[in-house]
């Protein structure tokens, strides 16, 4: 080739890391080839063959070998179709070519509207290489072309993509029967009426169609068969039943008239058509075992949901009251627990009390002890009654924890000085606090 | 090659040879120029198509436009339709349309005509290889006139389904009109090789679709054509839809027309039969360039003129159905290949039904824009569709005549036209803008035949560095994506009746795109130190046995990388 292609985009960067022995890495092999014939012709196959043969001279046995393998792309014109003629539709008149059965004319009565458009003109084809009148007149034979006429005829609506769909409307060959009771007994109901609703099928507009299925299907393509049957959109139509509509210009009236019966006609067709289907799928619905294994199943869902929403109602029920009752327990506890720390409180209290009258006991002993600080013989009363003011007034001024305090540097002493100087300690830790006004204890200074 | 020739005579230095396009309808002859340039040659009637036909009178034998007319007086000593009769028995032959002329008949197990073909009342029975003789004697004759050399050699056009008996038939009977077929070759085949030859096109990688749509069948094929070379990959053959279809909508069309003011049909009698036709025919051919045509024929039925016009309007309504059977037989055949219509590059129309604009605009809405459609009315420089065959086989007449008889024999057997093919693409991965991910850029199409080469010149990034090389098969599938719902306020600009009509109608079409998946990886190389703004040249090289050899380089770099992968 002469010019290369030229690309624009660009090549990817070397990833970091890659190696290959000269910057190559082989890592795969072609995929097999297609052998084909090439045509030998142009000048570049002049080249190819110089190449090719290279002074070679090859045999037919070459021929042979190089030919085996090969691709066909002709088809052979020969088989495929073939089906006996019934004669009884070989004397056939074209005339009667509404109620003929084209596809069987054509020998394609196993393909029906599944039959393609090249498959319909090989089958033309064949045909007309049979019956063709100039053929057997040229053989000597009588016979009438009228089949050769039906021949056309079916070709004609065949080939045809409109007439071929009002055909295949009406083309009750194609039917399969829904099934009898009778044959529904042997068991075969998923097979049965798989046939039914695959002929059906041919009439929608949606493909593919959905399948029937077998007892195994599965709940979701159950119901998307069941829903798309009941929702079917056919392009059935019943204008091949029309009757004749006048050609002529003269009876313009009846013309009308008739074009009006025809038309109602066909939709009288088409509702019973769809009111026919409709009856269909009830039927198939009516009898199939998987509706109702997924109904049962369904209920069992249903019946383990109920009880298990009972059970949990119950335990709501049992929780909220043992909650309660845990809580009430709860509140006992506190309130006998708050109930004995008042009492130790009390006791606390009492003791605590009880320490500070000792103590109390003690301070005013301490200043006894001394003789009310008035040297030997009996203390005046005036003095002892100073003394025992200033010690009521410093008692006022401590809490429970200074009196003990107190009492434990007093308790034991015996002297009147050291007595004594202790409470003058005392005074001054709390003048210096100034818990006390200095000058207000008179006598223990 | 079938031909054993009898008359394999000529030696390269003597011959002086054709190219014949030989059909049911017409025939056409070709010769190349000094220039190597194809011409089809006018007969002594000026007539490029020359009908197949042959017709006698008191012992006189009339050919083309001069024997087409005795269809109507002498329609029983008229032969036509009669080459694809050729090498077959009775019971497989078609005789719908000798219907108006000579019948066939079966004679000593092949297919003889009885006419009057001597003076005098006496009646001959006259093979169809005979008359085929006759027929290229004819053609052969007209040449030699023209050219003013006698010619003794041609390679003639085939349908890509005649059998080797049918060949063989020709063969011989070309033979004996002092011919020497140095080759048979594929009608498509040709049409294709008449376009590639012309000097403007280059040489490339595209797949055709050509239509032959003739008189009496429409042969379609797929063809790869790779580097010059061609295989075809499909066929479709059809004797439904043809030029006589159309004749066939026009004849009843004028038929209805004369009985609405003559209470009789044309259609009944042989004679005004055949005027109908005749007539319809020329009204079709008229309707091709025209967009009215008129009808015309002197005592068409009981003595009485008939005089009517058509517009092409009307024309395309009423021979819908075979345009239709048109479009759905080429849509098939790609089907057939394998292939999707965005697969197809080029379409060529050929055959004489090709010139009807309506097959052509069809085509166009059929495939994407980027197919070329090569017919009259879609591409100004498009060969005569009538023309391509001959054309075709005059440039392969002129390409082998050099050679001795027994090299073409061996040239073109099947040790050497039998040839693997890529089952896939050959390409190597590129990134786009911003994406990591690899795209497939194809460096070989599937469908090569190998041994093949292919070489691309390859960007690198912006600021050059290492760059890697996968190589990697690629296939395509096609991309199906619903297109935007159309905004409502669009719809409600336009003035309602007259445009939204023909738009609502129509869902919006789907966007298909091809797409190119990765498929097996084969190797990974590595060209080092690019300078900016370099490009990279990557060569793949296929042999017969399917080794592969890459070879990359930087274009006006040193050195390169080169690897190996075995046959598998
Ligand atoms: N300009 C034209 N417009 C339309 N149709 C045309 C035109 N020229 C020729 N034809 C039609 O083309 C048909 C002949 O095509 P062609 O010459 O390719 O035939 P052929 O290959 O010999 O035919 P066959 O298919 O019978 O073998 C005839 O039906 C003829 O009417
Ligand atoms: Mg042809």
């Amino acid at each position: 080739m002469a010019a290369h292609t030229q690309v624009a985009l660009p090549l990817p960067i070397l990833p970091e890391g890659w190696s290959g022995e000269k910057d190559f890495k082989a890592i795969g092999k072609l995929t097999a080839a297609t052998q084909r014939s090439i045509e030998p012709v142009g000048p570049h196959f002049l080249a190819h063959a110089r190449r090719a043969r290279h002074k070679r001279t090859f045999s037919e046995d070459d021929r042979i070998q190089a030919q085996e393998n090969v691709k066909k792309v002709e088809d052979d014109d020969a088989g495929e179709i073939s089906e006996p003629e019934d004669p009884m539709m070989l004397s056939r008149d074209a005339k009667d070519w509404k109620s003929q059965d084209h596809y069987a004319v054509l020998g394609l009565s196993k393909y029906r509207f599944k039959a393609t458009e090249e498959q319909i003109k090989r089958a033309h084809r064949k045909k007309v290489l049979r019956h063709h009148p100039d053929k057997k007149a040229a053989a000597g034979s009588t016979e009438d072309d009228s089949f050769f006429k039906c021949i056309q005829k079916a070709t004609e609506i065949l080939l045809d993509p409109v007439k071929r769909r009002q055909y295949d409307s009406v083309d009750e060959h194609a039917d399969v029967e829904p099934p009898t009771k009778k044959q529904l007994k042997d068991g075969k109901y998923y097979k049965l009426w798989s046939a039914v609703f695959k002929a059906e099928g041919r009439f929608s507009r949606v493909q593919p169609v959905p399948k029937f299925g077998d007892e195994n299907s599965n709940k979701e393509d159950v119901e998307t068969f069941y829903n798309f049957f009941y929702n079917f959109d056919s392009w059935r139509s019943f204008e091949y039943q029309d009757e004749d509509v006048p050609d002529d210009n003269e009876n313009r009236d009846q013309k009308r008239h008739m074009e009006r019966k025809n038309n109602n006609a066909r939709k009288k067709k088409k509702n019973e058509d769809t009111a026919r289907l409709r009856k269909l799928v009830d039927d198939a619905m009516s009898g199939d075992d998987r509706l109702k294994r997924f109904r049962q199943e369904a209920n069992a869902s249903k019946n383990k949901k109920k009880l298990e929403k009972e059970a949990a109602e119950k335990k709501a029920i049992e929780d909220a009251k043992a909650a309660k009752e845990a809580e009430e327990k709860a509140k006992k506890d506190a309130e006998e627990k708050a109930k004995a720390e008042k009492e130790q409180g009390k006791k606390a209290k009492e003791a605590a009390k009880a320490a500070v009258k000792k103590n109390r006991r003690v301070l005013k002993g301490s200043v006894k002890d001394a003789n009310y600080f008035a040297g030997s013989g009996n203390a005046p009363a005036k003095v002892v009654d100073g003394v025992l003011t200033d010690v009521e007034l410093i008692q006022g001024k401590l809490d429970p924890d200074e009196t003990a305090a107190l009492a434990q540097k007093l308790n034991g002493l015996k002297v009147a000085d050291e007595i004594k100087g202790v409470w003058k300690g005392e005074v001054e830790r709390l003048v210096a606090a100034g818990k006390v006004k200095s000058g207000e204890v008179k006598t223990l200074v | 090659m079938a031909a054993e020739g009898q008359t394999s005579g000529t030696t390269p230095g003597e011959r002086h040879a054709i190219g014949i396009c030989f059909g049911n309808s017409n025939s056409s002859i070709a010769y190349t120029s000094v220039e190597d340039k194809a011409e089809v040659i006018a007969n002594e009637d000026g007539d490029r198509q020359i009908p197949s036909i042959l017709s006698y009178v008191d012992g006189e034998e009339y050919n083309g436009q001069q024997a087409k007319q005795q269809l109507i007086r002498n329609s029983k000593n008229t032969v036509a339709h009669f080459r694809d009769f050729l090498g077959q028995d009775f019971k497989s032959i078609d005789p719908t349309h000798c219907h108006a002329s000579a019948h066939p008949q079966e004679f000593e197990s092949t297919i003889a005509f009885k006419i009057q073909d001597k003076e005098g009342d006496e009646e001959s029975t006259v093979t169809v290889s005979e008359i085929t003789t006759r027929n290229l004697k004819r053609l052969a004759q007209s040449a030699s006139d023209f050219t003013g050399k006698q010619v003794n050699s041609a390679v003639i056009t085939v349908p890509t389904n005649f059998s080797e008996k049918q060949k063989e038939a020709l063969t011989k009977s070309a033979n004996g009109a002092g011919l020497e077929v140095l080759q048979l070759i594929h009608e498509p085949v040709a049409a294709l090789l008449a376009y590639d030859a012309r000097p403007e096109s280059k040489v490339s990688d595209k797949t055709v679709v050509v239509a032959d749509l003739g008189g009496t069948r429409s042969d379609v094929a797929v063809i790869a054509s790779r580097g010059g070379m061609y295989t075809i990959l499909a066929t479709a053959h059809d004797y439904e839809y043809a030029g006589s279809s159309l004749d066939k909508v026009l004849m009843d069309h004028f038929a209805k027309e004369f009985i609405k003011w003559n209470a009789t049909d044309p259609r009944e009698n042989a004679r005004s039969l055949a005027k109908l036709k005749l007539e319809s025919e020329a009204t079709k051919k008229a309707l091709s360039i025209g967009t009215n045509a008129n009808f015309s024929v002197e005592s068409l039925a009981e003595g009485i003129d008939f005089t009517s016009t058509i517009n092409r309007m009307r024309y395309e309504t009423i021979a819908r159905k075979v345009f239709e059977g048109f479009n759905r037989l080429i849509e098939g055949v790609v089907k057939k290949a394998g292939l999707d219509v965005l697969d197809i590059d080029e379409v060529i129309l050929s055959g004489g039904t090709s010139h009807t604009p309506k097959i052509a605009s069809n085509m166009v809405s059929i495939f994407p824009e980027s197919t070329t459609i090569l017919a009259p009315s879609t591409t100004p420089t498009a060969i005569s569709p009538s023309e391509l065959q001959a054309r075709g086989a005059a440039l392969q007449a002129n390409l082998i005549q050099e050679y001795e008889k027994e090299d073409i024999e061996q040239s073109t057997h099947p040790a050497v036209t039998t040839v693997k093919h890529l089952s896939n693409a050959i390409g190597v991965l590129a990134i786009t803008g911003d994406e990591s991910k690899g795209v497939f850029t194809p460096i070989i199409s599937a469908e090569t035949a190998v041994p093949a080469r292919r070489t691309i010149h390859i960007n690198t990034p912006k600021e050059g560095g290492d760059v890697l090389i996968k190589i990697v098969e690629g296939g395509s599938h096609i991309k199906v994506t619903k297109p935007e719902p159309k905004s409502k306020t669009n719809g409600e600009k336009q003035d309602d009746d007259s445009e939204d009509e023909d738009d609502s109608d129509e869902e919006p079409e789907d966007i298909r795109e091809k797409v190119w998946k990765v498929g097996n990886v084969l190797a990974e190389a590595a060209v080092k130190g690019v300078k900016k703004g370099g490009k990279v040249e990557i060569m793949v090289n296929v042999a017969g046995d399917l080794a592969v050899t890459v070879t990359c380089r930087e274009i006006g770099g040193k050195g390169g990388v080169r690897g190996n992968l075995a046959a598998p």
